[in-house]
């Protein structure tokens, strides 16, 4: 399922896997909050964006939007050119589990169960023939860096190191759309460092299309594009 | 297009046991409360119906074989018996009958003592009662004599002033051997005692009694008409003799005699199995709700505390129903787990009861295998609400709760 690696592709006008047209999101609450403001973006195949905004912006109810865990409250949203808002619940988890990776601002590790597990268990939903998908996990484990750690509990290991178990898991089985939200969020800048080359590396080797969300300055320079959301208002920066 | 989530069944199973014993001493003890419950219930059935087969071997052989023949009794007229006093010799013609003997009661004035009575510190008379019966009622109550000899037709004939005793009144008139025939009183009347009853399997009232023969209760006490006959038959002939008895004795109105058989064993073993059924059922019944409320309620508060995980998994391409199978599947795991514990335990109890009261355990072969079952109905209904909880969780809602 790896892509080839159209590397530093613009939103040109071959069709883009993500545009949003128009998205609000208002939640029901008393008052209601307008999370996100009519944004329109486009992300091409194999992008590399980075959104950063303050606390509040907005940026986690866009990232949850994108990967299809909320729905809008308005406008559209093309996923491969198909309106998700057609999709039933069914169909956006299906699409969830074999399109898209998650990392989670809350890393969202399994406690109870080993660092292998946690990245085996990444892939049952979506039809990894049961045989590979160690072999998967270790690779990816490797990739990360953590291949020493295989057999601990995630919370025996440090923040940077469960950060990097939970970015195992979202590449363990070969999204094509890998959402992050602060992945570098509690990291040391060398560690951030490792994990930045290590995003640079799945968009440019692999051809993932990478949207990390992030407030760290240096982190969001290091991405070709960069968007900025603030009271929910998307703006694209140069 | 992209195909549909899936969820094997290996990976449910490895996810809920995983999910399970990520907290063991929780499940352990969920798992108790419905191995309690399975475990109450087939102790139940299985002591119900080892108690109830004990009955019936107890008191088959004996039950199947006795035959009891009275007057019917009428209210208002007075009791009348047509028993003739041959009824032992009548009876004994027919096919099936082993020994038939008369038995009656004797009014006697006066207390009984031994003679001669020579300690004037110790009580020397006492109360029993005393018994006419004809010849064969040692047979036909199945009993046997420890010393002497019971009495026979020739003493009746001739009225002879001789009696047979129970060992209850053998042993407070300190008499143990017949070969003097010793002499009892019975009121101002004098007796030899030709024999002393060692045990009988019918009538104990005979052990604490004194027997005397029909022909000298007639004599000496005007007894009219004996008052019952007792039958021993031939396995299974009782039904049998019971319908001949009364024409056999009274072939003018055996409407008048009515014969008595012990209650079919099958029907008293039902009624046995249905007492102890009936209590411990409800007591099984009851601890299994509870065992199913704990279920419930652990499944329900595992599923609060893995909101987290349960967002992770939607995130991860798990659809609501891949959510819910997994905590009804956990759910219905414990159930069973502890169906198979109680059912091990339940049958452990039957034994171990058996084994203490020295019967034969007996359980039916569905019990245990049927036990495992509805631990895991129990589980999977307990799961119901929970999962269908867990399910309706929107993922980023699980997320933004749970770690
Ligand atoms: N379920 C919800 N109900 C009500 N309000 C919500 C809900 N989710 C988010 N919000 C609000 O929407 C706004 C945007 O939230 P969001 O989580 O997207 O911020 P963020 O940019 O990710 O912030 P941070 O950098 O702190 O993670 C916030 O004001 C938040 O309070
Ligand atoms: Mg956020």
């Amino acid at each position: 399922m790896t892509l080839q690696a159209p590397t530093g592709v613009a939103v040109g006008p071959g069709h883009p896997v993500v545009e949003l047209i128009d998205v609000s999101r208002v939640f029901d609450t008393t008052p209601p909050v307008h999370a996100l403001r009519d944004v329109n973006l486009a992300i091409a195949d194999g992008e590399y964006v980075s959104i950063s905004g303050p606390s509040g912006s907005g940026k986690s109810t866009l990232l949850n939007l994108l990967g299809l865990l909320d729905r809008p409250t308005s406008g559209t949203y093309l996923l491969d050119g198909i309106d998700t808002s057609d999709l039933g619940d069914r169909r956006r988890a299906s699409v969830r589990g074999q399109r898209i990776g998650f990392v989670f601002q809350a890393f969202h590790l399994l406690n109870t169960r080993t660092v292998l597990d946690n990245v085996v268990v990444g892939q049952i939903y979506n039809r990894i023939p049961r045989n590979e998908r160690k072999p998967r996990a270790i690779a990816a484990l490797e990739r990360v860096g953590l291949a020493h750690r295989i057999d601990f509990r995630p919370d025996r290991l440090s923040g940077g190191e469960r950060q990097r178990v939970a970015i195992a898991r979202a590449i363990a089985h070969s999204p094509s759309l890998l959402l992050c939200d602060e992945p570098t969020g509690n990291l040391d800048s060398a560690t951030t460092e490792a994990i930045m080359a290590l995003f640079e590396d799945l968009h440019r080797v692999d051809g993932l299309t990478l949207v990390v969300i992030t407030h760290d300055e240096a982190v969001s320079a290091r991405a070709p594009r960069t968007v900025n959301i603030i009271d929910g208002l998307l703006t694209e920066s140069a | 297009m992209i195909a549909g989530s899936r969820f094997s069944f290996v990976d449910l199973v490895g996810e809920s046991i995983a999910g399970l014993f990520s907290r063991p001493g929780r499940a352990i003890l969920t798992i108790l409360g419905t191995a309690l419950g399975v475990g109450t219930l087939v102790a139940t059935l299985g002591i119900a119906k080892t108690a109830g087969n004990q009955i019936v071997t107890r008191f088959d052989a004996l039950a199947q074989t006795e035959v009891l023949v009275e007057p019917v009794s009428q209210p208002g007229a007075r009791r009348q018996s047509v028993i003739p006093w041959d009824a032992g010799a009548r009876l004994s013609r027919l096919n099936g009958v082993e020994a038939a003997a008369t038995l009656s009661q004797v009014p006697v004035d006066g207390l009984i003592s031994a003679v001669p009575f020579n300690d004037p510190l110790r009580q020397t008379e006492f109360s029993f009662n005393v018994y006419a019966a004809s010849a064969d009622l040692l047979a036909s109550v199945r009993g046997t004599m420890a010393t002497g000899r019971f009495f026979d037709e020739g003493h009746s004939n001739r009225a002879d002033p001789v009696a047979v005793i129970g060992p209850a009144v053998a042993n407070r008139l300190n008499l143990t051997r017949v070969d003097q025939q010793p002499a009892i009183k019975i009121g101002e009347r004098i007796f030899s005692v030709i024999g002393i009853i060692e045990e009988v399997a019918r009538e104990p009232s005979l052990l604490s009694a004194v027997v005397m023969p029909d022909g000298t209760a007639r004599e000496l006490y005007d007894l009219g008409a004996p008052a019952e006959v007792h039958i021993d038959t031939v396995i299974g002939a009782n039904q049998l003799i019971a319908r001949q008895a009364p024409i056999a004795l009274a072939p003018n109105n055996p409407d008048l005699l009515e014969a008595r058989t012990a209650r079919d064993p099958r029907e008293v073993r039902q009624v046995v199995e249905e007492d102890v059924n009936s209590l411990f059922l409800v007591l099984g019944g009851i601890t299994l709700l509870v065992g199913a409320i704990g279920i419930a309620n652990v499944v329900l508060v595992s599923v609060i505390e893995r909101i987290g995980e349960i967002g992770l998994r939607r995130a991860l391409g798990a659809g609501r129903r891949h959510i819910a199978r997994q905590f009804l599947f956990e759910s219905l795991l414990m159930g069973l787990i502890g169906g198979v514990i109680g059912a091990s335990a339940g049958v452990l109890a039957i034994v171990g009861a058996s084994a203490y009261n020295q019967w034969t355990p007996v359980l039916d072969a569905w019990v245990p295998l049927a036990a495992p079952a509805v631990g895991a109905a129990v589980g999977l209904i307990a799961g119901v609400y929970p999962s269908l909880r867990a399910a309706s969780l929107e993922p980023v809602d699980a997320l933004r709760a749970g770690v």
